[in-house]
């Protein structure tokens, strides 16, 4: 890695697409992703993924130096790679976020 | 035999068909859910030297017969009281007849015909008390590293799994097939997308045709199913789809060239490294190839695994009957949260406390503890999973185990 990146972030392999997060980020913390300046928009637990560079939509995702799926929409450099931009080229991933989003939201109405 | 090096010297309890186990259990086995409750209250006379397992179906299953008879032979198994409803399909006679055949105690007791659910258990708790004070005197012999067999498995997956715990657990799968252990790996539903690099390590090219199958029935059994080897929690500790969480998992594989694939039940023939292929054969029948980890883990001891790694991020806490879990923490943050139940540290790399090969030598080490008799964190907290269901397989062909 040449250009300064935050040390919480690592590289796996050379080729590689994305960035592993080995530590938490805050929401709204400013973190450097291979010399560029990002402002992370919500806070990232150990294990998540950083774009390392642009990703068109539709090319394969690099980690660990092979593909992990094909980006779902355009993704930008320092963005969080997840459910809503990375999809599986085999079988499909199954979630609990919107059961859970929309959990938290009925309890927030309660207390509200 | 290890003397020098500051590892503990191994003994086993030595079995007819030359293999010596670690431990030495009796088995209570259920040959039907209806059979369970009276299982598990005669086991309970024996905490630590008797566990349950069984198979909960009324259907006869070829699979689960022959995973059966592989448990109640089991290395770790000295003595096996197997308990029947009366009129279950399960082909009991066949079972008590193999476990004769290795040499081992076997009695089986019929609910219908020894007078109901207390009789039954008071029968049962005095057979299993008395087998399980002779195989506590039992004698034991010094065993070598070269007889280990050695599964993984890994459960409850986040994004560190693949980073720390899975490459720590296939630096210690390099020293186990090193001094001549057979280690087994798997599970083909989550090496989808690794089957090309996996069949670069096969020792023979008709060995990667083998693997290269095994990974696309997988694929396609999956597909059939509408879900992936992926539960919610994968994709909330960061994993966002199946070949990415594969490629963490095939680091458990560790880095040896690949001796063979077989199927749950198989017995591999020598030391060496193993894919153990679990999806079943055929069109898609009877649902999910494994419902959960411990379906895995039963098939790993099936196929004679001695104890299992069992590595995650999340934090399962699951152990197992018959042979001891060797939990390794992935991730520093869950470890925290429940350092009691687990054995290593593995996350601490992420922090910087410690290296890869440094976390490799200490699962190395935990094996070889565990194996001299030192209880594991689910052992100890009396952890016993046990789960077993239907499927069905096609034999290996001669492909997969090429000498």
């Amino acid at each position: 890695m040449t250009a300064p990146t935050d040390p919480r972030l690592l590289l796996l392999a050379p080729g590689d697409s994305v960035l592993v997060l080995r530590a938490p980020v805050e929401a709204g913390e400013e973190i450097l992703v291979e010399g560029l300046r990002v402002r992370v928009p919500k806070a990232l637990g150990m294990g998540q993924k950083i774009a390392r560079r642009p990703i068109a939509a539709g090319e394969k995702v690099i980690k660990y130096g092979a593909p992990i799926g094909s980006a779902s929409e355009a993704i930008a450099p320092g963005a969080h790679v997840h459910l809503h931009n990375l999809k599986s080229d085999y079988t499909p991933t199954h979630s609990l976020e919107e059961a859970r989003g929309a959990f938290e939201a009925a309890q927030g109405d309660r207390k509200a | 035999m290890t003397a020098g090096t500051g590892a503990p010297a191994l003994r086993g309890w030595p079995r007819a068909d030359g293999r010596k186990g670690i431990r030495n259990l009796v088995a209570v086995a259920y040959l039907v859910e209806c059979a369970h409750h009276v299982a598990r209250e005669v086991a309970a006379a024996v905490p630590d030297g008797a566990h349950v397992i069984g198979f909960p179906g009324c259907y006869p299953n070829a699979y689960a017969q022959r995973m059966l008879e592989r448990l109640c032979t089991h290395p770790n198994v000295g003595a096996v009281l197997l308990v029947s409803l009366g009129c279950e399909s399960f082909d009991r006679f066949a079972l008590a007849r193999a476990v004769a055949e290795s040499g081992r105690p076997v009695e089986t007791l019929v609910i219908q015909q020894a007078g109901g659910t207390r009789a039954s258990v008071a029968a049962g708790r005095a057979w299993v008390a008395a087998r399980a004070a002779e195989l506590a005197a039992a004698p034991s012999v010094p065993m070598a590293v070269s007889e280990l067999v050695v599964g993984t498995v890994c459960g409850g997956s986040d994004g560190t799994s693949g980073l720390t715990g899975n490459p720590a657990a296939g630096i210690a799968f390099d020293r186990l097939v090193a001094a001549g252990a057979a280690c087994i790996f798997e599970e083909t539903g989550e090496l989808i997308g690794c089957e090309e690099i996996m069949a670069a390590r096969a020792a023979t090219p008709a060995l990667a045709d083998e693997i290269r199958a095994s990974v696309a029935k997988a694929a396609r059994y999956y597909a059939t199913l509408g879900y992936g080897s992926f539960a919610a929690g994968n994709a909330e500790g960061g994993l966002t789809t199946i070949e990415e969480k594969s490629l963490g998992a095939y680091m458990k594989s560790g880095q040896s060239p690949i001796s063979g694939l077989i199927k749950p039940g198989d017995l591999p023939p020598r030391g060496g490294l193993y894919l153990m292929d679990v999806v079943p054969d055929g069109e898609v029948r009877f649902g999910f190839p494994n419902i959960n980890d411990n379906a895995e883990i039963a098939e790993m001891m099936a196929s004679g695994a001695h104890c299992t790694l069992f590595v995650t991020g999340r934090g399962s806490v699951v152990g197992s009957a018959i042979a001891p879990v060797v939990k390794i923490c992935a991730n520093p943050e869950t470890y925290r949260r429940l350092a009691e139940d687990m054995d290593v540290d593995a996350g601490r790399i992420l922090e910087g406390r410690a290296t890869l090969e440094e976390v490799g030598a200490e699962i190395f080490a935990r094996v070889l503890e565990t194996a001299a008799g030192r209880p594991t964190a689910s052992e100890a907290l009396g952890h016993r999973e046990f789960i077993l269901t239907y499927k069905s397989f096609d034999p290996i062909g001669p492909a997969c185990l090429p000498v």
